[in-house]
């Protein structure tokens, strides 16, 4: 274990220095550097303590940086940390931080940091990822939401100016890997504290990133200026970076081809036509989320999922290749495992319902739900329930027509997001579609989910998996362990797991520097530059 | 006249308390909450955010509380999902856009549709009354969310004329498409319902007389066709005035207005209580004061009718 941790540190610390990307030889600059990418909906806060969505992250990190930044594979490199130390019992990190300004002038210091994480572990904030220094296990955090014990009191503290150093209640192999995320960003607490509420809005937010607000129109667009006060200002390229809002994504798409952006997403079932037409702008690249078929079997659940057999004879008979070739059409995957395909050191089990013929699996599942004494002549009858899209109602029609001839009768029942998220958590649901989405590049992130005190919203509990997690947390080696949890999760089949997500895109050549093996998708408009045309 | 008018204020605030109320038990018993969300929070998480937002008191207190921080304050919260914006800054931000565009929309509906109407009332029988109901059934079942993206293909993909959504207030090209979007089929309702009471009024003994004196038809049409053919055009146009200017949902979405619209609609998606009691308040007072304002044009118009 020591020497795990010693090895982190010497990596870390010998790492190049992060800057950001650099135009390839024989490029040519385009004269305005602007990047202009679609937003689905408004930017809900810029505040880090307050963000909950992938949209607000795009922009925070571009307004602000954490200790880690991400590379372009999503690997941890430097951002406000030079480099790191781990305790030998793997419970303390002290942070050496670079020389760099917020974009008002003033000095970021540990204490911004300390403020910040303290800041959103306060009840008083009221933030939604208050959660997230709970999973990062740094100290005192529960104690601290709980309103139990003072903010000050968290597992934070400034050694001196450029030295941060956090304590954590449990050795956490995934830590560092937590460290880019937007609710660990600093904060200047000067001007959150003259501002309040307001410190978010145009001409107040001051950021640490490479980019400053110049102006946001809610619900229209956000404007980001490079921030010359940034550490590594010299490099970046990009002069402006606009996210624009168009609230549909088919005419998002005429607005793309109409050159107003550069980057947005294929509306479902559109890649390949896109994909044969603009073969150097439509893009499948690897986005981590699973999508899955949560079975209820807890005390609300119906008596027949409690039926091994029946779970998993509907997760045998459930055609993903189907499902992936002719529905969904973007180049997603097939899933047979909750863990998406794509996470680093992540390897799936060998063997299994991937391997098997469709024919064999349709025998199997028959031959499972004979034994339950079910059939054609004996029905299961259950309700799936998914909220309103377009998508997850074919897919819903697709598993429905897939189950009927073995007996199963599914009644579809479409609610709205709200009705579906609280019928989820009250375990008022029978079988649910579920989607769940990486926080960091590590198989945890999704396995956690299935522990008995996780989100977990089927009930579905077993020790051996419980037990599987908690070595995994001080293990060296962590990918047999994961594997063993995924063959439980086949075993067992919780849920039927139904496909890892693609992030499809139509995205303009003339922008170098986004991300096409990143998990995550992390993007840094320091990185990006564009090219003339 | 004027005691009526105070009558109907006098009306109005009680019918206003009554909707707050009424929308706020509703949407409090809506299924789920502003912060259920697909990951489930932990509990304590979710207890600090209701009690920063107070939704751990009890309804009738709520109510109360809200009731007056609204009467007394005017302020109407911060919203549950922008949480660095207050609701008042959200309609300050979303109203004006809709109400410019909204106006727009309802003059441009009322000019083309009240003269196309008259045009073809006039014209019965003819290619003119054929060509003008043919418009209007075009612009009726041409709904705004098919138009809206076919209007975007036309003037920003291929003709590269307008910008294809977004809003700004120095600039009258963001205007135009949803301008024409929400104006059609408003226009083509009022085009048949103003060539409908036309014919009818045209046909009346008051006409009969006018013509039979001599008077040259124009003056017939405008000083004694004209305004008693508005009266239904009228108590249409009161609601649909509001409605336009508070913005439609779908004008919101496919040109990303940022208007008010379609804040509305999320808000009730996304259980953003303060956002969503807002809103219903601001429609339901301009619904009260422009209903008030018909009834007055009614009375101007129509002396027949008092209060």
């Amino acid at each position: 274990m020591t020497k795990l941790f010693a090895t982190t540190a010497l990596l870390t610390a010998l790492a190049l220095p992060a800057f950001a990307v650099q135009p390839a030889e024989g490029e040519t600059l385009a004269e305005t550097q602007t990047y202009t990418y679609w937003l689905l909906d408004a930017i809900k806060s810029l505040d880090p303590a307050l963000n909950t969505d992938v949209e607000g992250s795009d922009v925070q990190r571009n307004l602000y940086e954490g200790l880690m930044i991400e590379d372009a594979q999503g690997a941890m490199i430097p951002g406000m940390a030079l480099s790191h130390e781990v305790s030998e019992d793997g419970l303390t990190y002290t942070f050496t931080l670079r020389d760099a300004n917020w974009s008002n002038g003033e000095p970021v210091t540990a204490d911004d940091f300390v403020y910040a994480w303290q800041r959103v572990v306060t009840p008083e904030t009221a933030s939604e990822y208050a959660w997230y220094l709970e999973l990062m296990n740094v100290a005192n955090a529960t104690a601290i939401v709980a309103g139990e014990m003072a903010p000050d009191q968290l597992g934070v503290a400034a050694l001196d100016d450029k030295t941060l150093q956090v304590t954590l209640t449990t050795p956490t192999p995934y830590f560092i890997k937590t460290l880019s995320h937007t609710t660990t960003y600093p904060v200047p607490r000067a001007v959150v504290e003259e501002h309040g509420d307001a410190w978010t809005q145009p001409g107040n937010l001051v950021g640490n990133g490479a980019f400053t607000l110049a102006s946001h129109n809610l619900g229209v667009e956000i404007v980001l200026q490079k921030n010359p006060e940034y550490w590594d200002a010299e490099n970046v390229v990009m002069e402006t970076v606009r996210g624009v809002t168009v609230n549909d994504n088919n005419v998002a798409l005429t607005r793309y081809q109409a050159g107003e952006l550069d980057r947005v997403q294929i509306p479902a079932g559109q890649y390949p036509r896109l994909s044969e037409q603009y073969p150097d702008q439509a893009i499948s690249v690897p986005n981590g989320c699973s999508y899955a078929y949560v079975f209820n079997v807890g005390e609300n659940g119906p008596e027949v999922l409690k039926d091994q057999r029946v779970r998993e004879a509907m997760a045998l008979s459930l055609n993903r290749e189907i499902i992936v070739d002719q529905v969904l059409q973007g180049g997603q995957r097939p899933a047979y495992t909750w863990t998406h395909w794509a996470i680093e050191g992540f390897a799936a089990p060998e063997g299994g319902m991937e391997d098997m013929p469709m024919e064999d699996r349709l025998a199997r599942a028959t031959e499972l739900l004979a034994e339950a004494s079910y059939g054609p002549d004996n029905p299961v009858r259950l309700q799936l329930q998914y909220n309103t899209d377009d998508n997850h109602r074919l897919l819903a029609i697709a598993a429905q027509q897939f189950w009927r001839p073995l007996g199963i009768e599914i009644e579809l029942n479409n609610v709205e997001w709200a009705v579906h998220t609280d019928r989820l958590q009250s375990g008022d649901f029978e079988v649910a579609r579920y989607a769940w989405c990486a926080d960091y590049n590590e198989a945890t992130t999704f396995l956690d989910w299935f522990r008995t005190d996780g989100y977990n919203s089927g009930k579905w509990s077993n020790e051996e998996y419980d037990a599987l997690l908690e070595e995994a947390r001080t293990a060296e080696d962590t990918a047999p362990l994961y594997q063993r949890a995924e063959e439980i999760l086949a075993e067992e089949v919780p849920a039927a797991f139904v496909y890892h997500y693609a992030k499809v895109d139509m995205i303009n050549p003339a922008i170098k520097g986004l991300p096409t093996e990143n998990l995550r998708n992390t993007w840094y408009g320091k990185d990006l530059y564009r090219t003339a045309e | 006249m004027f005691a009526f008018v105070l009558r109907r204020l006098a009306v109005a605030i009680p019918t206003l308390l009554l909707l707050i109320v009424f929308s706020f038990v509703l949407m409090h018993l809506a299924p789920g909450g502003p912060f259920t969300g697909e990951r489930a929070l932990p509990p304590q998480v979710l207890a600090n955010l209701e009690a920063q937002y107070g939704l751990n008191d009890p309804l009738w207190l709520q109510i109360w509380n809200y009731l007056v921080s609204v009467v007394v304050h005017f302020d109407f919260g911060p919203s549950f999902v922008y949480p660095d914006r207050t609701v008042n800054q959200l309609i300050a931000n979303g109203f004006p856009v809709t109400l410019t565009y909204g106006g727009l929309s309802f003059l441009a509906a009322v000019i083309f549709g009240v003269s196309l109407g008259v045009v073809a009332a006039i014209w019965h029988n003819s290619w003119v009354d054929y060509l003008a109901v043919g418009i209007s059934i075009g612009a009726q079942v041409l709904p705004n969310f098919v138009m809206a993206p076919l209007l975007v293909l036309v003037f920003t993909l291929w003709y590269r004329l307008l910008p294809g959504g977004g809003w700004s207030f120095s600039d009258p090209s963001f205007w135009v498409m949803p301008v024409i979007a929400l104006a059609t089929s408003y226009m083509a309702s009022i085009a048949r319902i103003t060539r409908s009471s036309m014919l009818e009024v045209l046909g009346s003994n008051h006409i009969r007389t006018a013509r039979a004196k001599g008077m040259p038809e124009h003056r017939v049409i405008i000083r004694h066709a004209l305004k008693p053919a508005m009266l239904p055009v009228i108590s249409y146009l009161g609601p649909v005035f509001v409605s336009m200017i508070t913005g439609s949902v779908v004008i919101d979405i496919y040109f990303s207005t940022g208007g008010i619209g379609k804040a509305f609609v999320d808000s009730a998606l996304n259980r953003d209580y303060a956002v969503m009691m807002g809103v219903t308040i601001l429609v339901g007072a301009l619904t009260i004061l422009f209903n008030l304002l018909v009834d007055v044009l009614y009375a101007w118009i129509d002396p027949k009718i008092r209060y």
